[in-house]
């Protein structure tokens, strides 16, 4: 099958099946041959099948998808948490008054849980001490005074053979690296290619499909970074011996599916999927039972059943990355929301200061607004602006009074159990039975009844309830008070 | 350095659907009003008065109890007004106003308040109203007017204004000054049930037929249904479900001993069965959350309307059928809890893809 005929295909099954064929006619043939419908039927019959039940249909308010990536000036300062990954800190290597290089490590992994850090820009490190972040605690941060006429080329590093490299070389390069998963988790990415040796793992699974309503940055990574993702593929593919790739990509980024095909190796083992657009697509077992058919049980490992799971993202920076031998200094964030004047994708270095970043993208008056990290349905609010945008922030989201206000006037009423959460959750739990037993702080409960420690907090039940009820915020308390008391227990 | 500004901060999801318990009851409200007008027609002000009277009278409990509680008024959330359409619904239309007022007052007292208001009552607070009105007043709501008598529109019928505490006069003669040919007092399943007579298919398609307020065009109930379900207010399973169940049972005695009972059809269209299924069967509060216990909570009242109907004293079983459903809701909910993403039917681990 040639490339236009994929192309082709694509955007048939974009076009959402028969019923809309009508309306935006996605292809310009004027009869439709037997085989043809055929084939169309079969595709929009497995479209059907196969999507995880139940999720959310959010507004997507994806504008920013149509512009390329813009670069972001230096901010002045820049700002480096220690700790920025899931695991343990990183230890500083540099001393307060040292010089640093673009892409210079700063910071070395402590152990293997823990990822290096790199300078964003020439500078001198003007502190290392205790700066707010966003998530609300003080971390050892290093703080770099950047060189006016610092420029943004990175010459720190040197070039390696990937082509030539070991399984075990790749995982020590993503490592160097300092790559975490990019997006939002910032769990450490030669961890996640590092499964335990009795699991083989047989297929990778490359997650594009962006769920997050507003967040375009996998979206553009994929159509500006697309050979860099692909050689990322590749890598991490040898890294975990993985024998097939399958990256699937949400159906509102067909243009993406179109460029990763032009791009496709010859030799079929890397193939993309266009997965339907539901909120969340992109949680890990959700998108498993999507493009493979696997569930994993509850309290399993994907890893288990020879899979892995990475994102784009993540993916397009080893790609970009590894073959020079660069550390993670600079992340595409997106920057977007009804609050900001010019909405857009930005190579954003890590620790620029959120300040820097909305008044260049055009927030003029920032007070009094909600400022999220990361999407709308799992991100994070911020409290200061003068946090830094660290490896894991994918999204500046910034709402405007008008939405704050009306956040602020939700009051929650009793449950009416009309049953909506049921039919959201992705996981098949019972948020109202839950949130019933939240209520009533039975935490015991839930875990051992009602299947708690299986919620991954996508915020489903919460969206849909029309009575306001903070379910998942409910949930997270009780998952933190039960994670607690199983911490006495093991201590007693 | 600028002093750092005040931010809102809130926990994700930071994006909700457009949707409120308020949006669903108006829409429910919405539904019930083509059945109200549709009655106010076949009966005339009578109807009227006695809708007005009992979701007053809710209305006017809801409040006295949020006033007694110290809480803010829940009049706004619609839920009181759609319990007081409900009963003026589910009466008849010659019930006299004050025996309407003590229902629809227990129904919110005894239904609703005293369990702690939307969302936490055990029955669906408009029959307990019903029930208790059928155990204290059995005459006058069994006593039941033909629809389209003339002059309906110019004169209320002699029992609406009885005076509280009164017996309400025999309007038997009444209606023999006015009554078409061919028209029965009688509702048809009292009609099957006593004297074995069937009331023909077109009768209750078009109202025809003798019953409470909102109970005679199956037509009307099931497209006021469709719109809520299509909109998704209402959970289509319940009453399909009900329906299901009923018709199937019907039809099973019916092939047995075809003489004895009924066709499914007339099972189906006779008395409070449609208007239970669609709009009491459903409320939201009393029914089961699960998707396996929603059938089943259907099924049970399918059931157990049709035995009520063939082997009770009484000649209908609807309500009592809803309200058993009601109680053994949270049991079927607690024995249907939903399967978790993953886990397999019976217990075997997942398998590896092909």
């Amino acid at each position: 099958m040639g490339n236009m005929e994929r192309d082709e295909m694509a955007t048939r099954r974009a076009s959402g099946g028969w019923l809309s064929l009508p309306f935006s006619l996605p292809f310009r043939r004027k009869t439709l041959a037997p085989a043809d419908a055929l084939n169309l039927l079969k595709q929009v019959s497995l479209r059907r099948t196969k999507s995880f039940a139940h999720g959310v249909h959010p507004e997507g308010n994806k504008s920013t998808a149509g512009t390329p990536i813009r670069r972001l000036p230096f901010a002045p300062r820049m700002t480096l948490p220690i700790l920025q990954h899931i695991g343990k800190p990183a230890v500083p290597t540099v001393q307060v008054g040292q010089e640093v290089v673009r892409g210079q490590l700063i910071a070395r992994a402590d152990g293997f849980m823990s990822v290096p850090l790199h300078a964003p820009a020439d500078g001198v490190v003007e502190a290392i001490e205790p700066r707010p972040t966003a998530q609300g605690t003080w971390v050892d941060s290093i703080v770099i005074r950047v060189y006016e006429g610092s420029v943004q080329e990175l010459c720190w590093g040197s070039p390696r053979d990937m082509d030539a490299q070991t399984p075990e070389e790749i995982v020590q390069a993503v490592w160097d690296a300092g790559l975490v998963g990019l997006g939002g988790a910032a769990f450490p990415s030669h961890v996640k290619l590092s499964p335990p040796k009795d699991q083989p793992i047989h297929t990778l699974v490359v997650n594009g499909c962006e769920c997050e309503p507003y967040l375009t940055c996998d979206h553009r990574m994929m159509l500006e970074l697309t050979d860099d993702l692909l050689a990322g593929i590749g890598y991490a593919m040898r890294a975990v011996g993985a024998t097939r790739a399958v990256i699937g990509v949400e159906d509102n980024k067909l243009d993406a599916v179109a460029a990763i095909r032009h791009a496709l190796p010859a030799d079929g083992s890397i193939s993309v999927e266009a997965v339907p657009t539901k909120y969340p697509q992109g949680a890990e077992k959700m998108l498993i039972h999507s493009v493979l058919g696997l569930d994993v049980p509850p309290g399993r490992r994907a890893s288990e059943f020879g899979v892995v799971v990475n994102n784009v993202g993540t993916l397009a920076m080893m790609g970009r990355l590894l073959p020079q031998g660069h550390g993670l200094s600079e992340r595409v964030v997106t920057v977007t929301g009804p609050g900001i004047a010019r909405p857009g994708d930005y190579w954003v270095p890590i620790g620029t200061p959120m300040r820097h970043v909305l008044a260049w993208a055009g927030a003029p008056d920032v007070t009094e607004r909600e400022i999220i990290l990361g999407g709308p349905m799992m991100g994070q609010a911020v409290a200061s602006l003068d946090v830094p945008v660290t490896k894991g922030v994918s999204g500046i989201l910034v709402f405007d009074g008008r939405h704050v206000q009306a956040e602020e006037n939700r009051t929650a009423k009793p449950c009416i159990k009309c049953g909506e959460c049921l039919k959201a959750c992705p996981m098949g739990l019972n948020p109202s039975m839950l949130g019933m037993l939240a209520g009533k702080a039975d935490y015991e409960t839930m875990g051992a009844e009602y299947h708690l420690g299986d919620c991954f907090e996508c915020g489903c039940c919460t969206f849909v309830c029309p009575s306001n009820i903070p379910l998942v915020q409910q949930f997270r308390v009780a998952k933190a008070v039960l994670r607690k008391r199983a911490g006495a227990r093991a201590m007693a | 350095m600028a002093p750092t500004p005040l931010t809102e901060l809130r926990t994700a999801p930071h994006v909700r659907r457009d949707i409120s318990v308020e949006r669903i009851m108006r829409n429910v409200v919405l539904a019930l009003l083509p059945l109200l007008a549709f009655s106010f027609w076949q009966y005339g002000l009578s109807v009227l008065a006695l809708t007005v009277v009992v979701t007053g009278t809710c209305l006017a409990t809801e409040r006295f109890f949020n006033w007694m509680s110290g809480s803010a008024s829940t009049l706004p959330d619609w839920s009181a007004t759609i319990t007081g359409l409900l009963l003026a619904l589910v009466l008849p239309p010659s019930f006299p106003l004050w025996m309407g007022a003590v229902a629809a007052f227990v129904s919110i007292a005894l239904g609703k308040a005293l369990f702690g208001g939307l969302g936490h009552n055990v029955f669906n607070p408009a029959l307990v109203g019903r029930a208790f009105v059928q155990a204290a007043f059995p005459v006058s709501i069994t006593t039941f007017v033909p629809a389209y008598l003339p002059g309906r529109f110019s004169g209320f019928i002699p029992s609406t204004f009885t005076l509280p505490l009164m017996t309400p006069p025999d309007i038997s003669g009444w209606v023999k000054t006015r009554l078409l040919d061919g028209m029965s007092q009688a509702t048809p399943l009292a009609r099957w049930k006593f004297d074995n007579q069937l009331t023909g298919l077109e009768d209750f398609l078009s109202g025809a037929a003798t019953a409470s307020v909102g109970e005679t065009s199956a037509l009307l109930i099931l497209t006021c249904g469709l719109y809520l379900a299509a909109r998704r207010f209402m959970d289509w399973r319940i009453p399909v479900a009900v329906l299901g169940s009923t018709a199937l049972v019907a039809w099973a005695f019916n092939l047995a001993v075809p003489d004895r009972y009924p066709t499914p059809e007339f099972v189906l269209l006779s008395g409070g069965l449609m208007l239970g299924a669609v709009f009491m069967a459903t409320d939201m509060a009393t029914s089961p959350v699960t998707p396996l216990g929603v059938w089943i909570y259907g099924a049970v009242i399918g059931v157990v309307t049709v035995m009520i109907r063939y082997f009770g004293g009484l000649t209908e079983g609807v309500m009592y059928a809803i309200l058993l459903g009601n109680a053994l809701a949270p049991l079927i909910d607690q024995w249907t809890q939903p399967r978790v993403f993953g886990a397999r039917r019976r217990g075997r681990a997942g398998e590896k893809p092909s």
